[in-house]
């Protein structure tokens, strides 16, 4: 009988959520960068925020399969809540992320019970529709949202020790890592609990989860919240680490960016963000200090990269090494 | 002897076009029944409305005496109501196992668990397990649908409705599109479900009905033509012209 | 009295002015994602380089403004059967954030190219001089260039749904869209109509765009960005391959964000969203669309 000894199909299963030795390597590479390339603590810092923010959408659109092109909406909305509540005086940054997180949440549960009864392109013009209608809305609010000049806002130092440094980005950094080291566990447990495999299954097909007894709007609507919140989680850091913020935070570029970020790096396998991210953010960075801006050429290779990534990786740039993976462990590809 | 399943006046119609015409049907517990009709009579229309797939028009559908009408079909799975797809409706990308697993998980109430992973509930990995083995499936655990041969998907349909534990059985054309040499293994495993279970089975090939099913019913356009033994259903003068006629009757094979 | 009639009649004949603008542009998206629900992010970028052609044979080279559209027309048509022989059909079969991504990796290489070409400036037109100045209508005049549009929108569109339900090829498309593979098994070549419908549709996005170029407020290379959530919403609002509905969409929308930005040119971007996001959570198919199956 199986429960002597599982099968090694079930012991995959059962041993799939424990670390490898590789999984260090992120982690490594994030704290060498703080020493190595201390002029680029600024983008650093934003790369581990931007990672962050590409995991919960990962946790919808490669788990759930739920595309959405309008993230930024929660990303904004959690970083207007951190950003206004330093404004009017409340400076305590952990409560302000406290309260990001809450108020995107909200909105995600609520944006996803009428969001969420729809498919495919209903779907993606809902979810980008709510994305603009509340980009709009900050553009005309300019008086509280501070429009497109944005508000510079200032917050205590983080637990009452460490104050935000807006020269070196030395407190910054680590402020951001450590919320992106909690945040990348809790979404790993997750996709590896039990929810999370009902996720892919709700991904592979909606039909058949319903069919075997699963309440499959329920349960895209809680991913959908999860993703929201520390989507809000994201935004609050994101402006709290640059002591500004303006409405770029609702853009459309900004749902738009991050999306091709995860599908770049590979969708449904968490370290895809990490790497869509970092690319994507590299590459920007050195075509338009290399090759300047005027003809866009980041345009061009991003559009390049997109249509390759589609036709000759669609599992994103880590899924190039999958072939690699699987002779190394001895398996079939 | 209540029914555990049963149908009052059950009808759909979209638009002008009548799918299903006040189908008065029942099932009892641990009943072996055929569904026949010919193409279109609205066999799967009638799956689809007994697991709540599809809305009736009018009347209602019990299970256990009572009203399930305006259950979901997740809820009714919940309860014991259980289908199978006529085509494979399964989880390609994943492997046999996780399949399987999935729907266990479901019935379970541990599809929930948010912050432990799958490998802290491993009672739930064991019993996945032990229904690929009645069902004969388990050397094929670690493949991924989409390698699986037709006929092993087929079974594997019938491994996840196992798997749910289901006290009333639809099946929508276990065997369709299995090459004859394994439709044999599938047909097996029909005959191998627990006594306890009421099955409802569509199918076309009348040797598999007539061997089957304790009791038939003959489905055209969306009605009810006749309905009762294998014997009756065979002497029927009325099923003969309208359905078994074209078809060969039984016994001559493929209809 | 006279002055509510006076802001009636403008928003009207400016939102239809738009609005036929906005159909006969998304029409061809429509069609192609209905026909083979491919979504088609790049269908803006059509219509970009159709305004680019207009505006370039217009100026520099002095060939007339209507010969410059046909023109326009023909050759993004011609570009178009090129693009989707060459590379749409390699991702016709994939999920649609596959042709998401791929054809929004194409605007942005298209923004590139014609930044590249024509610069970063936005480019205007000097519409020929019948096209100019107001016509009286007695209650009120109004600019010529507008109710040039309104008739040679309504002309298409009369056209079009004379096109669809009177001949061969059009009772080939309403086939196709409603049951692409009975169409196929009734010996309806679906690759070849596709390949046609798609050449179509980008050429009216190419006229749309030499046609608009004013109402739209000169031409830039983020044109293919700016533009595209709005076609997209008509043709979600208008229900996927539905020609009509499409028209009607595009009426009721263009009409509201032109009256939107009208009584409220600060906040008025917001109500077309508003709108957008109602009417599809009340019907999730679209205005006119078939019931999701």
């Amino acid at each position: 009988m199986s429960d002597a000894t599982p099968s090694p199909a079930a012991t995959e299963l059962l041993r799939a959520h424990r670390f490898r030795l590789i999984e260090l390597l992120p982690w490594v590479v994030a704290i060498a960068v703080y020493f190595l390339f201390p002029g680029y603590r600024l983008m650093a810092t934003q790369i581990l925020v931007l990672i962050l923010f590409a995991l919960s959408l990962d946790l919808i659109v490669g788990y759930a399969g739920i595309v959405s092109l309008g993230h930024a909406a929660f990303f904004g909305t959690g970083a207007y809540a951190a950003a206004l509540l330093a404004n009017a005086g409340w400076q305590e940054p952990l409560t302000a992320v406290a309260v990001g997180a809450a108020a995107a949440g909200v909105l995600g549960y609520v944006s996803g019970w009428v969001v969420l009864r729809t498919k495919e392109l209903t779907l993606l013009m809902l979810t980008m529709a709510l994305g603009i209608m509340l980009y709009e809305l900050a553009k005309d609010m300019d008086e509280i949202t501070g429009g497109f000049d944005g508000i510079n806002f200032e917050n205590s130092p983080i637990l009452g020790l460490f104050a935000f440094d807006p020269l070196f980005f030395t407190s910054n950094y680590w402020y951001a890592f450590a919320f992106l080291l909690i945040g990348f566990l809790v979404v790993r447990l997750i996709v590896h609990a039990p929810f999370g495999q009902s996720l892919v299954g709700i991904r592979e097909n909606d039909r058949r989860m319903h069919a075997i007894g699963t309440p499959v709007r329920q349960r895209r609507r809680h991913v959908y919240t999860i993703a929201a919140t520390i989507a809000g989680i994201a935004g609050a850091i994101w402006v709290q680490v640059q002591g500004n913020i303006t409405i770029a935070v609702y853009e459309f570029e900004m749902s738009g960016n991050i999306l091709i970020m995860v599908i770049l790096g590979g969708a449904g396998r968490l370290y895809g963000a990490f790497i869509g991210v970092i690319v994507f953010a590299i590459l920007e960075n050195m075509t338009e200090t290399v090759l300047g801006t005027d003809p866009p050429y980041w345009e061009l290779l991003l559009g390049v990269a997109l249509v390759l990534t589609v036709l000759f990786a669609p599992k994103g740039l880590l899924g190039l090494f999958d072939p690699f993976v699987h002779r190394l462990r001895g398996k079939a590809p | 002897m209540t029914a555990v399943l049963e149908t009052r006046g059950l009808s759909k119609s979209f638009g002008a076009l009548e799918v299903a015409r006040s189908i008065d049907f029942a099932l009892k517990p641990g009943a072996r029944h055929a569904l026949i009709g010919p193409n279109g009579a609205g066999k799967t229309t009638l799956v689809n409305l007994l697991t709540g797939a599809l809305v009736p028009s009018t009347g209602s559908v019990l299970l256990d005496g009572d009203d399930i009408t305006i259950l979901a079909e997740n809820q009714r799975v919940k309860r014991g109501l259980v289908r199978t797809f006529q085509i494979n409706t399964l989880f390609m990308g994943l492997t046999v196992l996780q399949n399987v697993y999935l729907t266990v998980a479901e019935r379970l109430g541990v599809s929930t668990t948010l912050f432990r992973p799958v490998g802290s509930q491993p009672a739930v990995v064991a019993e996945a397990e032990r229904v690929l083995e009645t069902i004969q499936l388990h050397e094929d655990a670690g493949r991924i649908v989409n390698e699986l041969p037709y006929g092993r998907q087929r079974l594997l349909e019938i491994a996840i409705a196992l798997a749910l534990e289901p006290r009333v059985l639809l099946l929508d054309e276990p065997a369709a599109g299995v090459p004859n040499a394994e439709s044999h293994i599938i047909l097996d495993a029909i005959a191998a479900l627990p006594d306890d279970i009421a099955v409802m089975i569509i199918e076309h090939d009348m040797d598999v009905v007539f061997r089957f099913a304790e009791r038939i019913t003959v489905l055209v356009s969306g009605g009810i033509l006749a309905s009762g033994t294998p014997d009756e259903i065979a002497a029927s003068e009325e099923v003969r012209a309208v359905y078994l006629g074209y078809s060969n009757g039984p016994g001559t094979g493929d209809g | 009295m006279d002055q509510v009639l006076d802001i009636a009649t403008t928003i009207l004949v400016f939102g239809v002015a738009y609005a036929m603008l906005l159909f006969i542009i998304s029409v061809g998206l429509s069609i192609t994602m209905g026909l083979m629900g491919f979504v088609n992010l790049a269908h803006g970028a059509f219509a970009m380089v159709g305004g680019y052609v207009t505006v370039k044979l217009v100026t520099p080279l002095g060939i007339p403004y209507l010969l410059a559209l046909v023109i326009a027309f023909m050759a993004v048509a011609a570009f178009g059967v090129v693009m989707e022989r060459l590379l749409y059909r390699w991702v016709f079969d994939r999920p649609e954030l596959d042709h998401v991504l791929f054809t929004i990796g194409l605007v942005f290489i298209s923004v590139f190219a014609v930044t590249g070409i024509w610069g970063p400036d936005p480019q205007n037109i000097q519409l020929p001089k019948i096209l100019q100045g107001d016509l009286n209508l007695g209650v009120k005049s109004i600019p010529v260039y507008r109710a040039f549009m309104i008739i040679a929108g309504g002309a298409i569109v009369l056209t079009l749904f004379y096109g669809l339900e009177r001949t061969r090829i059009g009772a080939q498309v309403r086939a196709a869209v409603d049951n692409r593979r009975m169409a196929e098994s009734c010996g309806i070549p679906t690759g070849r109509l596709f390949t046609v419908i798609f050449a179509l549709g980008s050429g009216m996005a190419a006229l749309g765009g030499g046609l608009g170029i004013q109402i739209l407020g000169g031409l830039k290379p983020v044109f293919a960005f700016e533009y595209l959530v709005i076609f997209l919403i008509v043709v979600a609002v208008g229900g996927l391959g539905n020609v009509r509905g499409t028209f009607y969409a595009a009426l009721v929308l263009g009409i509201i964000d032109f009256a939107g930005k009208y009584f409220l040119p600060e906040g008025g971007g917001f109500f077309i969203y508003g709108v957008t996001f109602i009417i599809l959570l009340w019907r999730p198919q679209g205005l006119f669309g078939k019931a999701q199956r």
